[in-house]
């Protein structure tokens, strides 16, 4: 059973860290497509929202090529750093990443699209900076639908299996999340590490969809201003 | 209270039901056809098994389903999985099919014998000498099956403690779901060293080389038997038979499996 706790807060981890980077990249790639205009602007956007569409093992695939120690970037990264990616759980982080990039950059692009320019024009007449205009009128208004795209993509990278077993491999303790354990067990036989892997998941899944309506207080923030 | 008017489809959708009806029937097991559940190690030689068991049974139609031996098994005990013929990699998850009573005991043989290596990418700077070089520090990942549902995973975990050096080596492992991931590990030299069987590692001469042939403390043997709750128990036998066959033993030794 302690593997379990082991393996949840792994998850936490790698989810967590998947988050906080694609927040990031989430916020700046969605803010650069919705206001910037150059052409191929459309091939852009569906180019990052493929991960959202795309079977994860092809994803995995495409991540294992790519960064594996015979890949582009995984011999530079091994030549210049000597960081290996694959097997560890940095690895499992990029993969969880690259699959639920999509969720935060569709939901800040959406976001910053309906923001009204009055209001950003409105501070640059009263002289403020372009990047203070960013941090202290544009994301403050875009905030709600980027947080929402947020708490989507953390739970798509808790529940991550296909591309992370491809590019991190199964070793418990290290690289072994919820999924790849309660998949491991079943295949195993185990069936009562399987169950209780599998009632300790249900119970963070609600969590974390009870504490997204704590965050997204929906209708009455609407409605009280 | 008025009848409710009785309601006639219209004749497009009576037609189109017909024609999901006869797809579905279409779609059903057909009375000539056989599932085989066989371990990842025998897929190349299987695969070109299946037309020549076809040939030999007019009508028959052969499916494979390859696997972990373990993993087979969890299918064939929990899902209730529709297979007709099990072929495990090794005689202890066959036992725990037999115990559990899904297979036809009295008909279970043992079809090819395989061995255990050692093996690096073709790459590799480090090559080891002997099973005991792997606890050395230049060996930082090693991929082996997982003992707990892989039987190569179970040979290596076998060999490495019978030699003491489980401990050491066990922090250094990289478990794959089937053999197959295992020597996918070391030909993308992800893994110093890997174990795999010769079966295996004959596949990728180009990216992998054999270090060590490992003498296992158990033989390293395939059993075949018909699945108890199978439809088709005659061509499920047949199959059995089959693999025993001179022409079929012939197609598993070009793939490099010994006699049982």
């Amino acid at each position: 059973m302690e593997g379990a706790w082991i393996a949840l807060a792994l998850t936490l981890k790698v989810a967590g860290w998947a988050t906080v980077l694609n927040l990031v990249f989430g916020i700046a790639v969605g803010f650069a497509i919705a206001r910037a205009r150059f052409p191929g602007r459309d091939v852009l956007d569906a180019v990052l929202t493929l991960p959202m569409v795309m079977p994860p093992t092809v994803l995995g695939y495409y991540l294992l090529v790519l960064l594996g120690s015979h890949g582009p970037l995984g011999a530079w990264l091994i030549e210049q750093f000597g960081i290996r990616l694959i097997f560890t759980w940095q690895g499992a982080v990029i993969a969880a990443m690259v699959v639920a990039f999509p969720l935060v950059f569709k939901a800040a692009r959406a976001a910053f699209e309906t923001i009204d320019s009055q209001l950003e024009d409105a501070a640059r007449t009263l002289g403020m900076h372009e990047i203070a205009i960013f941090f202290r009128v544009t994301l403050p208004l875009a905030w709600r639908g980027i947080l929402a795209g947020l708490l989507l993509s953390f739970a798509r990278a808790l529940g991550e299996f296909g591309a992370t077993l491809m590019v991190a491999g199964s070793i418990p303790g290290r690289t072994q999340t919820m999924s790849i354990a309660v998949y491991e067990a079943v295949q195993a036989g185990q069936d009562d590490a399987a169950n209780f892997l599998v009632a300790v998941t249900s119970i963070v899944c609600v969590a974390v969809l009870l504490a997204a309506g704590r965050l997204v207080p929906g209708r009455v923030a609407a409605r009280g201003g | 209270m008025q009848p409710s008017p009785s309601f006639s489809a219209p004749a497009w959708l009576r037609r189109g039901l017909v024609l999901l009806v006869l797809a579905a029937s279409a779609v059903a097991a057909h009375a000539a056809d056989l599932t085989v559940s066989a371990a990842t190690s025998l897929t190349n030689a299987f695969k070109e098994l299946g037309p020549l068991y076809e040939a030999a049974n007019p009508g028959a139609k052969v499916f494979f389903n390859f696997g972990a031996s373990g993993a087979l098994l969890q299918q064939i005990v929990k899902g209730g999985a529709p297979v007709d013929v099990f072929v495990s990699a090794d005689e202890e998850t066959m036992d725990q099919a037999q115990q559990r009573g899904v297979v036809q005991a009295a008909q279970r043989r043992d079809v090819v014998s395989n061995t255990l290596v050692v093996i690096v990418p073709a790459s590799a700077r480090n090559v080891p000498k002997a099973v005991g070089d792997l606890a050395q520090a230049s060996y930082q990942r090693i991929a082996i099956g997982l003992p707990a549902s892989v039987p190569v995973g179970r040979y290596t975990k076998g060999v490495l403690e019978a030699a003491g050096l489980w401990w050491a080596v066990e922090p250094k492992t990289i478990g794959a779901n089937t053999v197959r991931q295992a020597l996918d590990y070391v030909a993308r030299a992800e893994v110093d060293a890997g174990f795999v069987y010769a079966t295996d590692a004959a596949l990728m001469p180009d990216k992998v080389k054999v270090a060590l042939t490992v003498p296992t403390p158990t033989p390293v043997r395939y059993p075949a038997a018909p699945i108890a709750a199978s439809a088709n128990a005659q061509l499920a036998a047949k199959f059995v038979e089959f693999l025993q066959s001179a022409p079929a033993q012939a197609v598993l030794a070009k793939h490099g499996f010994g006699k049982p």
